[in-house]
């Protein structure tokens, strides 16, 4: 995947340089600039089996400032966000793997280097019995958990 | 054989006739006898369709998951740039103006309507609010949920948007928005169940010109609709995913 691009930030910024669960890596930059997700915003995705972007709502589109068609086809860990423990994501592959649906707090980034807060809701999208893709929701999680999540992801880091 | 057809009972009661309009011109084209029956609620369309006594519906998101996965029914077609999206309501004086603001005990309006009332669900979270902490009472009518807020009877009401909107202007002069849904991905969709599945692609083409002709665009337009599309099973599974992704 591509790194990021430092002309494309707002702000003063951060380095650091992810290292994905496929074995790639992607040198991001990061603010302290939030972007809150409004009240009543659902980002839908999809992605295929390979975590490949296939759907973005309009939402989407908005909260992670990237366009339509940068998002389309690029892998959703376009979103990780250095302050995310690779745990919490090894958890949500351990979960899907097992056709089950995951929950977690989600800190993402922006290409503007900004992050929001998402509660995330991932599902498998099961076909004739067949894991074909996987279907996620993002909606805006309240302020007392995101001070919860903040508190446990940094001890797993 | 007789088809019997029928639509979610969410639909906003001033498009009764367009419903019968259009259930006359599909029976001209098909030149098929077809019944519309209305249910005054979900609770007795549910128990029709468990009775297997429907055999086309324009059907709401949530009911649709249950009708295409256990009932067999495949979809048609859908209104052209339309989507669901649910409102929240409070009464206009109302001090409170965002979400977070609500606090525990909040007195909850709503209907039976259920992909209205998990999508509201959803849009209380950020609150902290769940069953738990909030109490709620159901109307038959979403004036009635309207009418609870404007008597103090509730602190805010749920409302499918398109309904809200359409509230008669009196009414919606002493209501206010606290947040409305920005989904994009659900919407109604007509199904066909299968005694008539085999007329599906007829059902679909007829659909698909009903703008092009003088009639048939008069019937849009009593429904509130430009146009129709096609809906794929696939979009209709996707649909079916993001509702049940929702469900929690």
């Amino acid at each position: 995947m591509k790194d990021m691009n430092a002309a494309d930030i707002t702000g003063e910024y951060r380095e650091a340089v992810l290292t994905f669960h496929s074995g790639s890596s992607r040198k991001v930059f990061y603010t302290e600039i939030e972007s809150p997700m409004p009240d009543g915003r659902l980002i839908v995705s999809r992605t295929d089996l390979n975590g490949n972007i296939t759907h973005a709502n309009a939402p989407f589109v908005d909260m992670s400032g990237y366009t339509r068609g940068e998002l389309i086809g690029a892998p959703h860990c376009i979103l990780r966000h250095p302050d995310m423990p690779a745990a919490g994501f090894q958890d949500l592959w351990n979960t899907l793997k097992q056709k089950k649906k995951w929950h977690g707090y989600v800190k993402n980034l922006r290409k503007d280097g900004g992050f929001y807060w998402v509660y995330a809701t991932v599902i498998p999208n099961i076909r004739n019995g067949e894991v074909s893709g996987y279907t996620s929701v993002r909606r805006r999680p309240s302020k007392t958990k995101v001070k919860e999540a903040e508190a446990l992801y940094r001890t797993l880091e | 054989m007789s088809y019997t057809f029928t639509v979610s009972p969410d639909f906003n009661p001033d498009l009764i006739s367009g419903w019968f309009f259009f259930n006359t011109w599909l029976q001209k084209n098909l030149n098929e006898p077809i019944h519309l029956e209305l249910y005054n609620d979900f609770k007795s369309q549910r128990q029709a369709i468990e009775n297997d006594e429907i055999d086309l519906i324009y059907a709401n998101p949530f009911d649709a998951s249950s009708l295409v996965r256990e009932k067999g029914f495949i979809p048609i077609a859908c209104p052209d740039n339309a989507s669901d999206e649910a409102i929240i309501a409070l009464n206009i004086d109302s001090e409170i103006s965002n979400v977070d603001e609500l606090q525990p005990g909040l007195r909850i309006s709503k209907t039976d309507d259920p992909d209205v009332n998990m999508v509201c669900s959803l849009m209380l979270e950020p609150a902290n609010l769940d069953t738990q902490n909030t109490t709620s009472s159901t109307r038959a009518t979403y004036v009635l949920v309207a009418k609870d807020l404007i008597t103090n009877n509730a602190d805010v009401g749920f409302f499918l948007a398109d309904t809200y909107l359409k509230l008669s202007e009196i009414t919606r002069q002493k209501l206010k928005t606290l947040v409305c849904s920005d989904i994009h991905d659900i919407h109604h969709l007509l199904l066909a169940g299968p005694k008539i599945s085999h007329k599906r692609d007829e059902i679909l083409e007829n659909l698909l010109t009903m703008a092009e002709h003088e009639k048939g665009l008069g019937v849009l337009k009593s429904l509130g609709f430009t146009k129709w599309k096609a809906v794929e099973q696939e979009d209709t599974e996707f649909m079916i995913d993001l509702m049940e992704t929702l469900e929690s």
